[in-house]
């Protein structure tokens, strides 16, 4: 882990949404700072989640968020190691304008040793008028044998779940 | 498609790969099934597909018992609450809800979605919705 560089979101969006299920959306990345990291859910037509109106479903927004949430996490810790959504709350403020490109921001707050704090707002071009605010919660997912049991452990004295 | 149903999902949803598996009590289970479209980490299921699949269920199940009901509001989200409770495999992925509270205008529900396991979700997610 220690031989591994410094996560820059920047450089890792050149090749992270190539395939699965990013790449199927066509998220792009756009800029981040020492924190955050802010990505763009292009306009596209079989995204539309209702039959009537040009606007962008929910479902590809939760996705957008939960993709810019693990960056900020890896773009704070500076390390690239996976990490499991534990909990991620949206709440709508109002639908994206029709064929409008969606983005979203995302800043982690907090981390700890086993879990980090995100929070975020999605637009449709303008910051200070949000579609969406989002709040979540992270586990670190550690694959080094040790550091996971530690892990482990220590999620298992928080709440006891079966972190698999 | 189930027979009869008038359940028409979104582009999204179809996009996505979400059919409409069957009824269980007049509610509509919603299935995926596994492939690139829905990988976020290799080989498992992407945390934004889940949520995707649990808000289709949700709005699927709500339209349902409206139509029931002789009621064709337009839904409009508020908010979602997704758990991710544990690593969704490379298998085909189920969702069903449950109108916790429907009211006149808003609806309370809360979606699970599961594997081969029931008993075991992989997700769940407490959905409020306006209809206007």
């Amino acid at each position: 882990m220690s031989e591994q560089p410094k996560f820059d979101a920047g450089e890792a969006g050149k090749f992270f949404f190539r395939g699965g299920h990013t790449g199927w959306l066509g998220l792009e990345y756009v800029v981040h700072g020492q924190n955050w990291v802010e990505l763009k859910l292009p306009w596209r037509e079989d995204l539309i989640g209702e039959p009537d109106r040009h606007v962008l479903a929910s479902g590809p927004i939760v996705s957008l968020m939960d993709m810019a949430s693990g960056m900020s996490i890896w773009q704070t810790t500076g390390v690239f190691t996976p990490v499991a959504t534990l909990d991620l709350r949206v709440d709508y403020q109002r639908p994206a304008r029709e064929k409008s490109a969606v983005w979203g921001r995302v800043e982690c707050y907090r981390t700890t040793r086993s879990a980090a704090f995100v929070r975020g707002i999605a637009h449709d071009g303008d910051e200070a008028d949000p579609v969406a605010h989002v709040a979540g919660v992270f586990m670190q997912v550690s694959y080094d044998p040790k550091k996971r049991l530690e892990a482990q452990a220590e999620s298992a004295k928080t709440e006891g779940r079966d972190d698999d | 498609m189930t027979e009869g149903s008038s359940l028409e999902l979104t582009a999204y949803a179809r996009s996505l790969g979400i059919e409409v598996e069957r009824e269980e009590d007049g509610l509509p289970v919603l299935a995926v099934d596994f492939g690139r479209n829905v990988e976020g980490r290799p080989g498992h299921l992407h945390g934004g597909a889940t949520a995707g699949l649990l808000e289709t269920a949700g709005y699927a199940a709500l339209r349902t018992r409206l139509l029931a009901e002789g009621r064709e509001p337009q839904l409009k989200p508020i908010n979602i609450t997704v758990q991710y409770l544990s690593a969704g495999r490379q298998k085909r992925s189920y969702a069903l809800a449950r109108i916790t509270r429907l009211g006149r205008r808003n609806a309370n529900l809360t979606v699970e979605a599961w594997q081969d396991d029931r008993t075991r979700p992989i997700a769940s997610a407490v959905m409020n919705i306006l209809m206007a």
